[in-house]
């Protein structure tokens, strides 16, 4: 499936079709440079949309120290697998 | 059981690979930059609040110790931040780890005394004897008072260490302890949960006042060295 946009100039996700999607991947900037940017641009679409609105609340970082918490169970679910309620371990 | 209260306290490991850095490096990402007059909710709480704790810590100081102002307000939102995190479950404290608090406080520690030597070396050796000490007990006065120097970047960075292991530690063995008393007796159970609710709340207030007498010591060190 050939698109008529090339796909080196789709910068958004919700451009690419499946199909090009490996290809689209290697487009990505690997050098340090482009991945701190990966990052930054990152955070500051969560920041600018959850965050830096008007009448920003708890939702803001809530959503955050959720993922964090998320993140560290991921990290300890190894250890924490011992101790579930399951007849068999 | 005995193995799995301390391995909370682990340096975390991704796949093999330690991520301890990035788990230090997090809490900044909390702490959004100013970036204009009037800010979001978020950025005009945290400003509003380093305001008050900057005036309210560095009015006693002079001129030349108020420029530490940005050392001591960074590393009371580091210390309080970190330690506020850490209530999540799961998650790892970098306060808890001995090497890090010692390596805060020592070269703080070290900077105050140094910068006391540096710019008012007499006044700073006269710290070592306290005034109107009879002639007889100055001797070992002075040895009382250099092991007292001496002492206090280890008690900063064992205070703090003690403090906030001691209360994960608390933590983990109260709420492990209401998990198993469910089964036995709903009653202490109960009983039991309630004393993990108070606990939870006093962690949260120490891991704040924690974060500020640290702080406060280090600038009280500071105060006696400018």
């Amino acid at each position: 499936m050939v698109s008529v946009i090339p796909v080196k100039e789709k910068k958004l996700i919700d451009d690419v079709k499946i199909g090009e999607l490996p290809s689209w991947i290697l487009m990505w900037d690997f050098t340090p440079k482009g991945i701190a940017g990966m990052f930054q641009r990152g955070y500051y679409k969560f920041f600018l949309t959850y965050v830096n609105v008007k009448k920003g609340n708890v939702p803001g970082i809530s959503m955050v120290l959720a993922a964090y918490e998320f993140f560290n169970y991921f990290l300890s679910y190894k250890e924490l697998k011992h101790e579930q309620l399951h007849k068999y371990h | 059981m005995n193995e799995n209260l301390f391995t909370s306290f682990a340096s975390p490991t991704m796949m093999g690979l330690p991520i301890v850095t990035l788990v230090i490096l997090f809490p900044s990402m909390l702490f959004p930059s100013p970036s204009r007059l009037i800010n979001n909710r978020l950025t005009s709480i945290q400003q509003w609040l380093i305001q008050l704790t900057s005036k309210q810590m560095m009015l006693m100081h002079n001129h030349k110790g108020q420029t530490w102002t940005l050392m001591l307000m960074s590393l009371i939102m580091f210390i309080g931040s970190t330690n506020l995190l850490g209530l999540l479950p799961h998650s790892f404290t970098p306060t808890t780890q001995l090497s890090m608090n010692l390596g805060m406080a020592i070269p703080l520690w070290a900077g105050t005394v140094a910068m006391g030597l540096r710019h008012k070396t007499k006044a700073s050796l006269a710290h070592f004897l306290p005034q109107g000490t009879p002639s007889p007990l100055i001797p070992m006065l002075v040895i009382i008072e250099s092991i007292s120097l001496l002492i206090q970047p280890m008690a900063l960075a064992v205070r703090l260490t003690a403090n906030i292991t001691a209360g994960h530690l608390l933590i983990h063995l109260i709420g492990g302890a209401t998990l198993a008393l469910i089964s036995i007796s709903m009653i202490s159970a109960l009983i039991t949960f309630i004393i993990l609710t108070l606990l939870t709340i006093l962690e949260f207030a120490v891991a704040l006042i924690q974060a500020y007498v640290f702080t406060l010591l280090v600038s009280l060190y500071l105060h006696d060295n400018t």
